[in-house]
């Protein structure tokens, strides 16, 4: 395995009376393509939560490239190269698309590299492109369709320029077809270098892309290996479909 | 550079002003001018708050008239200060109140923080009210010089003109904000914070940046009032009426953008002043309420928003 680009140990997550994540331990190597899966419930979403400093844990440790990421805000996360795409899309409505990816710019992408700031309108142009959406730059986000706003929020994820990116059911209520378009673009993005954490349901998507798997039941990890192994393990069977 | 241009833009604009209103032999042109410019100023600076971050700020009156509490301090203590400087320390002492604020309440969102901002306009209201240095609730006396200290006119001139600089100033400011990286910031904030923050914005510090930017305008603004009231007390500094005009011009004009507050400030409040000299001042605020309701059913993106798709 080469160098650990994410390291979370320990870590748990309480709401109130209300365990939701206990002792979760993983380790996310460089340019690795890594599938979550846990039925509803099972504390996926907590858990990106805690990675991303939306929520703060409340035991463990998360190291990203080296550097300690408890109590440390959400913003300065991204801008260390840290990216999530939103279970549902949550696009800044009142903006165009090209403003839409331009704040992730503005804000992450040209406040790393400092001193050598890319062009904010060529990398706009760059990402839309990438996803499809170029000619739908001036257009809000409310004409858009159910896939072309998944795509416009793996694109706002990208602007930041991450070296990570976390895809939250990047293709819940998708058809398979525009599954199959999402998951070329994710597999695109990891072929440039970019270390991509999957959290899905769509089993055939996830395992098509994840060259490990992660599996989460009832906030604790039960099973972290190689994707064929894993689904033919008799506790992840009994946690999808019963026992 | 483009800042630069409509900077002059609106020295020019602000010069014809000016000189129309010297042209009209009558210093009440002056009076309900004052009014009218305060008015953009006010608008202007609730909708960096308001429009662009779309935090709501029923407050205005506190920071407005803790600016103008700030002259009377400076009066009886220094009264050799010229009005800007006087302006400069009204806003700063408003600009941190916002500040504080910001810190105190940022972590309220939606109609919590627009209460929480009510709350706060009543306590320092009643600061003021039980400060007796400041006149207490029997009021301030301020005798307003005869004469403006730079050019041959009434005092009254003087304080358009003040005035009238400080509009070129905030309207310039709330432009320039518009269209740079901190707009972008204040719009992702305005539209969600979560989706903000994960796109690297720091939405509590550019929050306070609004909060103090939008509280030292609106201070700045109170500043020159005990000079044009010549009497201030407590019931009239932090009079509902300035919260409400100050809310409704933005609305009525659209509050996304710059031009929205300007347009809104200049139409409702000159109507204002029309319908005072010309039927009865209790209307004013009559028409500020008809005209809200039939834009806020009507065209609720204002009157910016007609012209928009």
């Amino acid at each position: 395995m080469s160098n650990p680009l994410l390291t979370v140990a320990g870590l748990g997550k309480r709401f109130g009376g209300f365990t939701a994540l206990t002792d979760v331990n993983l380790i996310v190597a460089e340019g690795e393509r890594l599938g979550l899966i846990g039925p509803n419930g099972s504390g996926k979403s907590t858990l990106v939560n805690c990675l991303c400093g939306t929520l703060r844990n409340d035991m463990g440790k998360v190291t990203f490239d080296g550097h300690a990421l408890n109590g440390m805000s959400a913003h300065r996360r991204t801008r260390l190269g840290m990216a999530r795409s939103f279970q549902l899309p949550r696009p800044f409505t009142t903006l165009t698309l090209a403003e839409n990816i331009r704040v992730p710019i503005l804000y992450a992408a040209n406040v790393k590299t400092s001193g050598q700031a890319i062009d904010p309108r060529q990398r706009c142009e760059a990402l839309l492109d990438m996803v499809g959406l170029l000619p739908k730059a001036d257009l809000k986000p409310a004409d858009l369709t159910q896939i072309e706003m998944r795509k416009l929020e793996l694109a706002r994820a990208m602007a930041s320029d991450p070296r990570l990116l976390i895809a939250d059911e990047a293709m819940a209520g998708l058809s398979h077809q525009e599954v199959d378009e999402i998951l070329e673009l994710l597999i695109k993005l990891n072929g440039q270098g970019v270390t991509i954490i999957m959290i899905e349901h769509i089993m055939r998507a996830v395992l098509a892309f994840s060259q490990r798997l992660v599996v989460l039941v009832a906030g604790r990890k039960i099973a972290d290996g190689v994707p064929q192994d894993i689904i033919r393990q008799p506790d992840v069977v009994a946690a999808y479909l019963g026992s | 550079m483009r800042n630069a241009y409509f900077i002059l833009a609106a020295l020019a604009v602000a010069a014809v002003t000016f000189a129309v209103a010297r042209s009209i032999d009558n210093a009440y042109v002056f009076f309900a001018g004052y009014v009218v410019l305060q008015y953009i100023v006010l608008a202007t600076a609730w909708n960096i708050l308001g429009g662009f971050c779309g935090y709501v700020n029923f407050g205005i009156a506190a920071f407005f008239a803790l600016g103008a509490y700030t002259t009377v301090v400076l009066h009886k203590t220094m009264p050799f200060l010229p009005l800007p400087a006087m302006m400069l320390a009204g806003g700063v002492v408003s600009g941190l109140i916002g500040l504080g604020m910001g810190y105190l309440t940022l972590r309220l969102r939606g109609t919590f923080f627009s209460i929480a901002t009510l709350a706060m306009a009543v306590v320092a209201q009643t600061m003021i009210t039980n400060w007796n240095f400041v006149g207490g609730s029997r009021g301030a006396y301020i005798i307003r010089p005869a004469d403006s200290p730079i050019f041959s006119g009434d005092y009254i001139q003087y304080l358009f003109v003040v005035m009238l600089a400080l509009s070129v100033i905030s309207v310039s400011l709330a432009r320039a904000i518009q269209f740079s990286r901190l707009g972008f910031g204040f719009s992702a904030i305005r539209d969600d914070e979560g989706a903000a923050e994960a796109s690297g914005v720091p939405t509590l510090k550019l929050k306070l940046i609004a909060t103090a930017l939008s509280g030292g305008l609106m201070g700045m603004a109170g500043a020159p009032l005990p000079y044009y009231v010549t009497y201030l007390d407590p019931a009239s500094g932090f009079s509902l009426s300035y919260a409400v005009n100050t809310i409704a011009m933005p609305l009525i004009g659209g509050t996304a953008t710059w031009l929205g507050p300007l347009i809104g400030a200049i139409l409702l409040g000159t109507l204002q002043q029309v319908a005072t000299v010309t039927i009865s001042s209790a209307l004013s605020l009559l028409l500020v309420g008809v005209l809200l309701v039939t834009f806020v059913i009507a065209a609720p993106k204002g009157i910016v928003g007609w012209f928009k798709k």
